[in-house]
């Protein structure tokens, strides 16, 4: 196939440069070419967003997204939103509030909640049961990552308060 | 040690044993981004093989044509039955004691079935491959409804019918039909009719439980890699089971037990779906020895919607008869029982039908006969136990729905028709009608703990208000009280009746204890987002004094992990948490020989103390189980061998039975059919609680998979065999927006056979939940004539029931 792209983007704050053909869709970009591997394939049609990422600001589903579509973007993946030594308070709220359990939808799920809490800083429940709603979890009932929202929710809005 | 200070109280919170809401072990790698799922798994030189799938649900093949294929740059292989054939693999041993296709021979059974296995060096590459393997398919009458299906000509497997049209018997006995399976019976049938045919009052209800799927977000695949050199396979899979499935492959390849190792991963959710062996796997190992390479298959959503793993599809007939006062005297059940092409259901090889005859329930039902009968249709194959232990969800719908029907007959509250007829406490061990001893419960306390939190009195008023105010023309929204009472069969089993293909269904667990007094235990199960990491260690800090968060819990490995038939039915916490504890025992046991040793008195003399072995009337003198596990290493203790280390393997001495009250408060609105849930309480008795935390959970994840199926959830069929709902565009898993917030409750009845007391969770929001849903839609349409509606009970289904009731008019 000699019709490749030639695609430059910006992942987890790290320039990448290759060529793709154009059908290349962006999730298996980060899972096989990158080996990104937070992002999820769940549903492949948009609909449970285990694949959830950040592009340029905006919580996309990579798996219905092609690379060409995010060339010359920025990229955010959970692995760019917090890890051992600085995480973010999503995942220790996740954590203490028991918002997951087999931990597939996870990483899509706080990447999204990291974008509605940009979005929405002090969300309500409804607001945050809305925004959230493109997120599939087949475990928890929702009720614990709601909690676990609200906590982050406070804990961030906390921060920033002694901060100002 | 001897100038500790800590209290006591300090020393057992130290531990973060049982009872207590540690947080849990798994989250940090989940949270990061840093689970290793199968699909994670990268080998050097990894293809990935993709299958051709039937597009009829019945059709002779004529004909595969792989030419065009094997042109497409990338793709290595295609494999069909003919190439499977000399290896006595184009067909397997189901579960269930029959054998599925591999790869279509000569015929297919259902959409989606698998055809031809296409091998490339990346996913592009072969599913370009798929699309260039020519298949000419002649098609053949569909029958996609069981009682259709008995009385066809048709005949769906050629190869269980002899010459003559002679039926051979099946894995279960005799068939009545050649699309037939077996017939599966429990109970006395003539008392059982004679007492119905006498008595007061008899209710009939026939029922459809639909076909579902588990769905569980991670799809099914695996990593198969034929180590040429050394001999050796190694298969990585989103398994349930991994010692069984080890086994299952040794038997069906040939090759030695030893070399091969079943390794499960992280699994994101099994529910069920990933108890079976699935054509991929074989279709992989075989890839992997064809091309001398790993090779990854895993499926997308539609594939396992379509294919693997089916739930339910039972059309039940009852029969409940009682005194004019409402008790219970005889309960008729039969079952028509839709398995698809192929019998795969995933159930104790002595249990066609599962533990369907738990349909007595939680009632003192003194006659009571089952009968069941399983039937080949075509559509996928299945039968799992979607979170319930093996049809138990079936029986729990099937009984709590005859109570709602027998209330209306009698014209009484269902919730008194419940109390009436509970099993009391006094009973237990109670022998059921249909054979079980179900171990222990309180219903009673309960049931009235339930009612009195939700004020039962005040809903049913509340209703009897709404109703007044509806036929008056104030609202067009009704108002459903769902109850639901129900009695779990968990934790397969004992091995004198639970095995699955000869293999019997114990658990294991074992333990090394550290030099520095930190531990690694492993067990024959595998977690699949239940914590096991967390509360295995829990177990294991309470019996043996170390921290919880000194002791590493590792599953799934079948090279390192004792033998154990893993994680499913509710089985982990009633058979490996036993084998855990009395593990934990046997180095306690060693401990105390060690402790008394170094405290220089006899065995007799010292006792475990939460963290220690104290002398008896001089707690001062102690040996905490730090020091003793050091001991065990550095010292030459006469007559104790070095070293620190125990196995169980637990064969329980029955089942537990955990059991729950639930109430679910709904409003109807009769225009658009949309149900909103205003209030859920779910009372839990799981017996000892081991973690609150992950108990609640669990109920929470439980009761929202029940939702999903009572509103909305299905794997429908049109007439050609065609699947309606193969993409989550028409599958029902509800988001954060359809969920309400539930409340939970417990009480602790623990069981008196189990080591810690323990029953299992799991599975009972979902077992119980499901009724509890679809009792609250059809009570909100009891007064207008409603008796009863089949699940799924979506908008449209709801809009549908109201407007024959003529409350549209």
């Amino acid at each position: 196939m000699s019709n490749k792209m030639h695609i430059k983007l910006n992942v987890n704050g790290k320039d990448e440069e290759f060529l793709a053909e154009p059908r290349e869709l962006l999730i298996y970009t980060l899972r096989e070419r990158l080996n990104i591997t937070g992002p999820h394939i769940g549903c492949e049609t948009s609909h449970c967003g285990a694949c959830t990422v950040t592009i340029d600001g905006k919580s996309v589903k990579a798996c219905t997204v092609f690379v060409a579509q995010a060339s010359g973007k920025e990229v955010t993946t959970i692995e760019g939103i917090g890890g051992p030594d600085d995480l973010h308070p999503l995942q220790n709220a996740f954590k203490e509030h028991h918002g997951l359990q087999c931990g597939y939808c996870t990483p899509g799920m706080i990447t999204r909640a990291t974008k509605l809490l940009e979005e929405i800083p002090n969300p309500t429940e409804e607001e945050i049961r809305f925004g959230m709603a493109g997120n599939i979890c087949r475990c928890t009932g929702y009720q614990n990552i709601v909690k676990s929202i609200q906590a982050a929710a406070a804990e961030m809005s906390a921060a920033k308060e002694a901060a100002e | 040690m001897k100038d500790e200070v800590t209290s006591r109280e300090e020393r057992v919170e130290n531990l973060k044993g049982m009872g207590c809401s540690r947080k849990r072990v798994e989250d940090a790698r989940f949270t990061q981004g840093k689970g290793n799922y199968v699909d994670d798994i990268k080998l050097d030189g990894m293809l990935f093989g993709d299958f051709v799938r039937s597009p009829y649900a019945h059709a002779r093949i004529k004909n595969i044509d792989t030419a065009a294929a094997l042109e497409v740059p990338g793709v290595l292989a295609v494999l069909t039955a003919a190439d499977l054939e000399p290896l006595g693999l184009h067909w397997m041993p189901t579960l269930a004691g029959d054998k599925q296709m591999v790869l279509a021979d000569g015929k297919v059974l259902f959409q989606g079935q698998e055809v031809a296995f296409v091998v490339a060096e990346d996913r592009y590459a072969a599913a370009d491959g798929i699309e260039l393997v020519e298949v000419e398919y002649e098609e053949l009458p569909v029958i996609v409804d069981p009682f259709d299906s008995l009385k066809s000509d048709v005949v769906l497997r050629e190869d269980l019918v002899g010459e003559g049209g002679a039926l051979p018997d099946g894995a279960h006995g005799p068939r009545k039909h050649h699309n037939h399976i077996f017939t599966w019976e429990a109970g006395d049938k003539m008392p059982t009719e004679e007492v119905i045919a006498n008595a007061e009052v008899v209710a009939t209800e026939s029922m459809y439980y639909h076909r579902t799927h588990p769905c569980p977000l991670e799809t099914c695949g695996c990593v198969a890699s034929m180590d040429k050199v050394n001999g050796k396979l190694t298969l990585w899979g989103t398994f349930q089971a991994p010692h069984a499935i080890r086994t299952v492959v040794s038997l069906i390849s040939g090759i030695e037990e030893h070399n091969i190792r079943v390794i499960s991963p992280d699994i994101g959710g099994g529910f069920g779906n990933k108890v079976g062996a699935y054509p991929g796997y074989v279709c992989s190992v075989v890839a992997s020895i064809v091309t001398g390479k790993p090779v990854k298959w895993i499926e997308d959503r539609m594939d396992n919607l379509m294919t693997t793993a089916f739930a339910r599809d039972y059309h039940m007939t009852g029969k409940i008869s009682a005194t004019k006062e409402g008790k219970i005297t005889g309960l008729h059940c039969h079952v028509t029982a839709d398995h698809g092409g192929f019998d795969a259901c995933a159930d104790p090889t002595k249990f066609p039908a599962g533990f369907m005859n738990i349909c007595t329930g939680s009632y003192d039902i003194p006659t009571a006969y089952l009968e069941v009968d399983g039937v080949y249709t075509n559509k996928a194959p299945g039968g799992v136990s979607y979170r319930c232990s093996f049809r138990v969800t079936e029986a729990v719908y099937f009984i709590e729905r005859m109570i709602e029907v027998l209330a209306i007959e009698l014209n009484m509250d269902a919730a008194e028709l419940r109390r009436i007829n509970f099993i009391k406490k006094e009973q237990f061990p109670y022998k059921a009608a249909l054979g079980w001893e179900y171990d222990s419960g309180d219903y009673h306390t309960a049931w009235d703990k339930a009612l009195t939190t939700v004020d039962y009195d005040g809903l049913r008023a509340e209703q009897a208000q709404r109703i007044e105010d509806f036929k008056a023309g104030k609202t067009r929204k009704l108002m459903g009280i769902g109850l639901s009472f129900f009695t779990e069969i968990v934790g397969a089993g004992p091995v004198k009746n639970c095995d699955i293909l000869g293999l019997g269904m114990f658990d294991s667990c074992e333990i090394r204890i550290h030099p520095t007094g930190s531990a690694i235990a492993r067990l024959g199960t595998i977690s699949q987002g239940q914590g096991h990491a967390t509360t295995f260690a829990q177990i294991l800090a309470s019996e043996i004094g170390l921290p919880a968060d000194s002791i590493t819990i590792e599953e799934g490995d079948t090279d390192t992990a004792p033998y154990g038939l893993g994680t499913y039915g509710s089985r982990s916490t009633p058979v490996a948490g036993a084998a855990t504890a009395m593990a934990g025992r046997k180095i306690r046991a060693k401990a105390q020989m060690i402790a008394a040793y170094l405290l220089e008195v006899h065995d007799n003399d010292v006792e475990f103390d939460v963290d220690r072995f104290v002398v008896k009337g001089a707690p001062e003198r102690f040996k905490t189980m730090k020091e003793i596990a050091f001991a065990a290493y550095n010292q030459a203790i006469p007559g104790i061998e070095p070293g620190l280390e125990a196995v169980s393997y637990y064969d329980p001495p029955n089942m537990t039975y955990p059991f729950g009250a639930y109430v679910c408060v709904m409003d109807i609105d009769v225009d658009t059919g949309v149900p909103e849930i205003r209030r859920f309480y779910a009372l839990d008795d799981c017996g000892t609680r081991i973690n609150p935390m992950i108990i609640e959970g669990q109920v929470h994840g439980g009761l929202t998979e029940a939702l999903a199926v009572a509103l909305g959830q299905e794997i429908a069929y049109d007439d050609m065999g065609n699947v309606k709902t193969g993409t989550l565009m028409d599958f029902f898993l509800p988001t954060a927006w359809e969920v309400p917030n539930y409340e939970t409750d417990y009480t602790v009845t623990p069981s008196p056979h189990h080591p810690i007391g323990a029953k299992g969770v799991g599975e009972s929001p979902h077992v119980g939940g499901v009724p509890c849903f679809s009792n609250a839609v059809q009570d909100a349409f009891r007064p207008f004539g409603n008796r009863h509606t089949n699940m799924p009970h979506d908008h449209w289904r709801i809009w549908r029931t109201a407007n024959e009731l003529g409350l549209h008019d």
